[in-house]
C-alpha cells in the first residue's frame, strides 16, 4: 500500500493567463492521493481555471498560457514531452453540465475503452457493468443499456458521465461543479458516490456549494481573485480559518 | 368596473401600418406557394396527354390529319431561332432540313410534308411498352421513347458525382470545422460557398474543354465525353452544397461534446470522427441527399459533359444521357402538343417524383433508423 501521505499532485508557483488577463497567480498546493479536495470561491476567482489546467483542457482556449509547474507523480504535465492524450487518459473529468454523447448508454461508457485498444466483448461488458455499478446507475438502467443516453434524467446523465470517466480507470478525477444543475436527491447520490470513489481515486472538485465542500472533502482550497488564499484540511478551513477573507466568504459576509 | 378602465385600454385601435404590412407578407407568401402549385399543375397537365391513351399510331395519324386543324399554340414557336423563315407557329410548316440540326435522326414524318399521309409501319406497342423499352429515339418514323437508357444514364452520372463529392465534401467540412486554423477556415468556407453559386454552364464548359481531354489522356477512354466526365462535372457542382451543409451541421454540434471527448483522452481525430460526425449525422445525410437531388436535376453540366448518348451499358467510360439533359436538349425543338412533348413533361414529373421520394425516404426512414443506429434508441 502506498503511504497515506503520498503526494499525488504538486503545484509550484503556477500562473495562468488568458491573453493578458492574469487568471491564476502563484498557486502552490500539494494534493495527497486518495483524498477529496474541494476548491471554493466566488465566480471568476480562478478555481475552474486551476482545475482545467490539471488536464490541460485550457490548451484549447486561444491565448491561454502558463508558467510554473503542475507535477503528477513527479512528472511535470506541461513538459514538452508529455502526450496530452495520454495525460487526459490518466485524469478523468466530469463537467458542470452533463454531456452524454448522443449514443446508447452502453456506447457512452464504452467510448473511452474503445479509444484504448481492443478488448473482448465480455471484458467490455464487465468493465461497463462495473463502472455503472460504481456510479450507482446500474440498477436503474441495466435493462436499457442500448437506449439513447439522451433519454436519461439530468442526475442519471451526470452519473453516466462519471461512469464514463471512471471506466478508463483514471488516477485522478476532476469534477467541475458536478452538481450545480442537479436536484438535491441527485446531488446526494453523487456526493455518496464521491465518498465511495475516493478509495480508488484522487478527487478534485470545484463547487459553489460550501456545504457540499464541507460534506465531501478532506481538504479545501479557497480561491479569491486568482489567488489561492488558503489551503488546509476542510475541518480547519470551516472552523478556524487563518485568513480573514476565508472566514468572510464562508460565513457569507462576502461581497 | 369596465367603465373605470382607462379609455386607452377599452378602445381598440386598429394599427393600419401593421395591418398593411401583415397583409402584404401574407400576399407575397401566398403568391409564391400558388406559383409553385401552378407550375406543378402545368407540368402535370402537359404530361396528361400520355394518360389519355395516345398510341404511336394515333399520334402519327393525328399529325398527318391535323395539318389544317387549328389546335396550335399562338405564341409558342419552338423553331423560331433555328428557322427564321418560319413565321407561322404551325409545326407542319417547319422546313425539315433545318429542323432538329443536332440530333441526327430520321425526320419525323409528321413534319416532312403537309401532303398526303405517309405510310408508316405503325408500331403495335402501347405507349407504356414503348416507355419501358431501352431505345431513346424520340424523332423518327417510329419514335422510340425507351426511358431505360435515360434512367441508367442519370443513375450512372449521379452515382459517380456522389461517389466523388460526398467523401470530398464531408472530409473538407470536417477539416474546416475541427482542424483548420481560424484564419484558414475564414478563407475556405466563403470560397467554397462562392463555388456553390458558380454558373453551371461555366462548370460544364470547363469539363467539356479541359477535364474531358485530361481524362481521356489519363485513362485513354474511347469516348471523350462520358459518364465519368459528366459525373465529375456534377460533383464540382454539388461539393459546395455537401460541404456547406455538413459544415453547418458539424459546427452546430455542441462544443461541450468536443471537450468531453478530449477530456476522456480522445485525440482530435477520434473526437471528430467518433463523436462530432456521428452527432451531426442527420445533417450530413441531408447534405448528401440534397447533393443527390441537385446532381439528379442538374441540366447544363449534364448536357455539356456527358456526351448525351442514350446507351444502356454498365460502363462508366461510355457516354450517358440524363433525364434532365434530355428535357433541356429536346424541349427547345419539340413539336408542341405532340407525344414527344408530353413525354418530355412526363420525364419532368418522373424527376419530381424521384426527388420527392428521396426526400420522403430521408425524412421517414434514414433519419430515424440511422440516427438510432449511430446515436442509440
Amino acid at each position: 500500500m502506498a503511504k497515506d501521505i503520498s503526494i499525488k499532485m504538486r503545484t509550484d508557483n503556477f500562473n495562468a493567463y488568458y491573453g493578458k488577463k492574469h487568471a491564476l497567480q502563484n498557486v502552490s498546493t500539494e494534493i495527497q492521493a486518495n483524498k477529496v479536495v474541494a476548491f471554493i470561491g466566488p465566480s471568476g476567482c480562478g478555481k475552474s481555471t486551476y482545475l482545467r489546467s490539471m488536464n490541460r483542457m485550457n490548451d484549447l482556449i486561444e491565448g491561454f498560457h502558463i508558467d510554473g509547474t503542475i507535477e503528477i507523480d513527479g512528472l511535470n504535465i506541461y513538459d514538452k514531452e508529455v502526450d496530452v492524450v495520454q495525460l487526459r487518459n490518466r485524469i478523468g473529468m466530469v463537467f458542470q453540465k452533463s454531456i452524454p454523447f448522443p449514443k446508447s448508454i452502453y456506447e457512452n461508457v464504452a467510448f473511452g475503452l474503445r479509444l484504448n485498444g481492443k478488448r473482448s466483448k465480455s471484458e467490455m461488458d464487465g468493465i461497463i457493468e462495473e463502472s455503472l455499478k460504481r456510479s450507482a446507475l446500474w440498477e436503474e438502467i441495466k435493462d436499457r443499456l442500448q437506449d439513447s443516453a439522451m433519454g436519461l434524467s439530468g442526475g442519471q446523465q451526470q452519473r453516466l458521465c462519471i461512469a464514463r470517466a471512471i471506466a478508463v480507470n483514471p488516477e485522478i478525477l476532476l469534477m467541475d461543479e458536478p452538481c450545480s444543475a442537479l436536484d438535491p436527491i441527485s446531488t446526494a447520490k453523487i456526493e455518496e458516490l464521491i465518498a465511495e470513489l475516493k478509495k480508488d481515486y484522487t478527487i478534485i472538485i470545484v463547487t459553489h456549494n460550501m456545504q457540499q465542500a464541507a460534506r465531501v472533502s478532506d481538504f479545501t482550497g479557497f480561491f479569491y481573485m486568482g489567488n489561492m488564499v488558503e489551503f488546509d484540511r476542510t475541518r480547519t478551513i470551516f472552523t478556524s480559518p487563518s485568513k480573514k477573507e476565508t472566514e468572510d466568504y464562508i460565513t457569507g459576509r462576502f461581497g | 368596473m369596465a367603465s373605470e378602465l382607462p379609455s386607452t385600454l377599452t378602445k381598440r385601435t386598429i394599427r393600419w401600418g401593421e395591418w398593411l404590412a401583415e397583409t402584404a407578407i401574407k400576399v407575397v407568401a401566398g403568391t409564391s406557394v400558388l406559383l409553385i402549385l401552378l407550375i406543378f399543375i402545368f407540368v402535370f397537365r402537359e404530361a396528361a396527354g400520355l394518360f389519355s391513351g395516345k398510341t404511336i399510331e394515333s399520334e402519327n395519324a393525328r399529325h398527318t390529319t391535323s395539318a389544317t386543324s387549328d389546335n396550335k399554340p399562338e405564341e409558342y414557336n419552338p423553331d423560331a431561332g433555328a428557322d427564321s423563315t418560319s413565321t407561322a407557329p404551325s409545326e407542319e410548316s417547319t422546313s425539315p432540313d433545318v429542323y432538329n440540326p443536332e440530333i441526327e435522326e430520321i425526320i419525323s414524318p409528321s413534319e416532312s410534308t403537309t401532303s398526303a399521309p405517309v405510310e408508316i409501319p405503325a408500331e403495335k406497342r402501347t405507349i407504356w411498352e414503348n416507355l419501358m423499352s431501352n431505345v431513346w429515339q424520340p424523332v423518327g418514323e417510329n419514335p422510340k421513347f425507351g426511358m431505360q437508357s435515360l434512367f441508367i444514364g442519370t443513375a450512372k452520372a449521379t452515382f459517380i458525382a456522389v461517389l466523388i463529392s460526398a467523401p470530398l465534401g464531408i472530409l473538407a467540412a470536417v477539416y474546416s470545422a475541427f482542424f483548420a486554423k481560424k484564419w484558414l477556415r475564414e478563407i475556405i468556407k466563403p470560397t467554397v460557398e462562392i463555388l456553390a453559386g458558380f454558373p453551371s454552364v461555366v462548370v460544364g464548359f470547363f469539363c467539356l474543354m479541359i477535364v474531358a481531354s485530361l481524362m481521356q489522356s489519363l485513362f485513354g477512354t474511347e469516348y471523350r465525353l462520358n459518364a465519368l466526365v459528366g459525373g465529375f462535372g456534377l460533383a464540382v457542382a454539388i461539393i459546395p452544397i455537401i460541404f456547406t451543409i455538413t459544415d453547418d451541421a458539424l459546427t452546430s454540434v455542441p462544443k461541450s461534446y468536443r471537450e468531453a471527448s478530449l477530456a476522456l483522452g480522445a485525440s482530435e481525430w477520434e473526437t471528430a470522427f467518433k463523436v462530432m460526425l456521428p452527432a451531426a449525422l442527420p445533417g450530413v445525410f441531408a447534405a448528401v441527399l440534397l447533393g443527390v437531388g441537385r446532381a439528379f436535376g442538374e441540366t447544363m453540366i449534364a448536357l455539356m459533359a456527358t456526351g448525351n448518348a442514350a446507351i444502356v451499358s454498365a460502363s462508366f467510360t461510355e457516354p450517358v444521357r440524363t433525364l434532365a439533359a434530355t428535357i433541356g436538349a429536346e424541349m427547345g425543338e419539340v413539336i408542341w402538343g405532340s407525344l414527344h412533348y408530353n413525354i418530355l413533361f412526363f420525364l419532368g414529373i418522373v424527376l419530381f417524383i424521384i426527388s420527392f421520394c428521396i426526400n420522403l425516404v430521408t425524412e421517414l426512414y434514414v433519419k430515424k433508423k440511422l440516427t438510432k443506429k449511430f446515436q442509440g434508441g
